[in-house]
């Protein structure tokens, strides 16, 4: 059984962005780039599928720059067995990469997609839905628990009152949640091992997908800041605070 | 130009995400219909005629939606905007688990681009919505057809009530049969819910431990009728389940007074409740970055302060 894992280049979840001057987005020169957090979620996930002989292939795919090459090492160094590159420097959104995503299924035929829930640059939450839909396939968004037998999942979801569990036909989409496992660090045996995996680049034009943005960006602006407050010497003066100046008690 | 509001609901009543996202749909001006996809939903229904400034409820009753499934849900949503040949101009969820759930597929399967979380609505086609953990505020024209959106709830205010909308019955979609809901464990509580709180008391890995952190907050939630949050590394410990979770990937809350207790502050937890009314930080560490968007800050041991506190309110 293949499982397909798209993984996304991101700004690093640590670095505070700062949104340029022109208001044209924020500035990501020279900023530490990572794989999104969640995707490597579900690469950790499907390799952890391939170790307990329930998948036998995972292959990785990121849609972007160039520079997604370092992601697919990166999957690659998890585990993912092998990586696919969709290049192109047009500003790709998730109908645009659900729709790459799928012209890769239709040729690769996995059994499972592995998704991350959310990008935590664009933080759309859509991509793992939308390829589900395109697809014609069941979906489990948000999961924290994924079990795989016999031609169905069964996966535990974090939804806003709890949890809910789906049993789903295969093929199928699963978009992670943070509690899903917590992934490994690669060593350096399997970083170097992942630089001789194969990795295969295709265009858009390839896949025969059209990936104009359906969106346009017509500024991007820093949210109101929160005037500075100030410090209580004890809990006497917040409550004396609260109530008198706050109002809120 | 029609706007869909998909109802999210529990058959009985609707939940209230489903009325802030009425008051979404009302700033972008035109027919409000209410699809109301369930399974012996007529109690929901007719909540959502009474909605202010609804001008139809269109319900699909049928047991295939008794899962409230994705796909089942999609498909209904997909029927109703076909039948209404063009007129419907928008789509619109709430931005919850169920919102996000649906509606990228109901996206997916018209070919349109969705629009994630909106904060505000600029023009019928034009929108704001946070990125980056909330760091930027990007504005955002949409060339699509229709135009689908999910609605960010603590940004727009509940629609009242006092309408009077016809309720009609459509067709309900065949069951994919591609899944079956198997469990459900819904966190019981008596508190509010936290995405409607007006004061929210929230702890962070300061208190240690499970039981710390009913101990310690519990009472303090109880004298103030406060929901109860968490920030995600409390969650990751088991201190609490996963439903607590405030921040950019678990709930978005905006009470009028969070208490911010043991919780260092990182970004991801400051995305989802920075724009609450009055933050209020107590942490023993001076340098946690939660001081620098709480209105009132205490540098103390929470274990001596959160009990002063509780007794002081």
């Amino acid at each position: 059984m293949k499982i397909l894992v798209p993984v996304k280049r991101v700004v690093d979840y640590n670095v505070k962005v700062r949104v340029k001057s022109d208001g044209t987005g924020v500035d990501i020169a020279n900023v530490k780039m990572s794989m999104n957090p969640f995707d490597e979620i579900a690469v950790e996930e499907a390799v952890r599928l391939k170790e307990a002989g329930v998948a036998t292939e995972v292959v990785a795919v990121s849609c972007g720059v160039g520079a997604c090459q370092e992601t697919l090492r990166t999957a690659m160094a998890i585990g993912a067995d092998r990586g696919i590159l969709v290049e192109t420097d047009v500003e790709l959104q998730p109908l645009a990469v659900a729709k790459l995503l799928k012209a890769l299924c239709d040729k690769e035929q996995p059994q499972v997609v592995i998704c991350g829930k959310q990008a935590i640059d664009d933080d759309a939450n859509q991509t793992g839905q939308m390829l589900s839909a395109l697809m014609g396939w069941p979906q489990a968004t948000f999961a924290s628990k994924v079990a795989v037998s016999a031609g169905k999942a069964t996966v535990t979801r974090e939804i806003d009152g709890g949890l809910e569990t789906l049993e789903i036909a295969l093929p199928a989409v699963v978009t992670t949640d943070l509690r899903l496992n917590e992934p490994r660090y690669a060593t350096l045996p399997n970083i170097m091992k992942a630089k001789k995996k194969p990795l295969e680049t295709v265009k858009p034009a390839d896949l025969g997908v059209d990936v104009a943005p359906r969106l346009s960006t017509l500024k991007v602006v820093e949210p109101p800041k929160r005037s500075a407050g100030v410090m209580v010497a004890d809990v006497a003066q917040l409550v004396e605070k609260l109530k008198n100046e706050a109002k809120v008690l | 130009m029609t706007i869909l509001v998909v109802a999210e609901h529990d058959n009985a009543s609707l939940k209230g995400a489903t009325l802030n996202t009425v008051s979404a749909a009302a700033k972008l001006g035109g027919d409000i219909v209410i699809l109301v996809a369930g399974s012996a939903a007529g109690a929901a229904a007719e909540a959502a005629a009474r909605v202010a400034g609804v001008s139809k409820v269109l319900v699909a009753d049928s047991a295939v939606f008794a899962d409230q499934s994705a796909e089942n849900l999609a498909s209904q949503v997909l029927e109703v905007v076909k039948a209404a040949g063009g007129a419907i101009s928008h789509v619109l969820a709430p931005a919850t688990t169920f919102g996000k759930n649906v509606l990228p597929r109901v996206a997916a399967l018209l070919d349109v681009a969705q629009i994630s979380e909106i904060v505000a609505v600029e023009s019928a086609d034009t929108f704001v919505r946070p990125i980056y953990a909330g760091n930027a505020l990007a504005t955002v024209k949409s060339a699509d057809p229709v135009k689908v959106i999910t609605v960010r709830t603590t940004a727009f205010e509940a629609a009242g009530e006092g309408g009077s909308a016809a309720v009609e019955q459509v067709a309900a979609v065949a069951d994919s049969g591609l899944s079956r809901l198997t469990g459900r464990e819904l966190t019981k509580s008596a508190r509010p819910e936290l995405g409607a709180a007006k004061i929210i008391v929230s702890g962070g890995r300061g208190l240690g431990s499970s039981e710390n952190y009913h101990q310690v907050l519990e009472p303090l939630a109880d004298k103030l009728g406060a929901a109860l949050g968490a920030s995600r590394a409390a969650v990751d410990a088991g201190y609490v389940p996963n439903d607590y979770q405030v921040g950019q990937t678990g709930k978005i809350v905006a009470p009028q007074l969070y208490l911010a207790v043991g919780i260092s502050g990182a970004i991801q937890h400051l995305a989802g409740m920075k724009d609450s009314k009055v933050i209020v930080a107590i942490n023993k560490d001076p340098e946690a970055p939660i001081f620098q968007v709480a209105d009132y800050g205490l540098v103390a041991d929470l274990f001596e302060a959160v009990p002063q506190l509780t007794s002081a309110v």
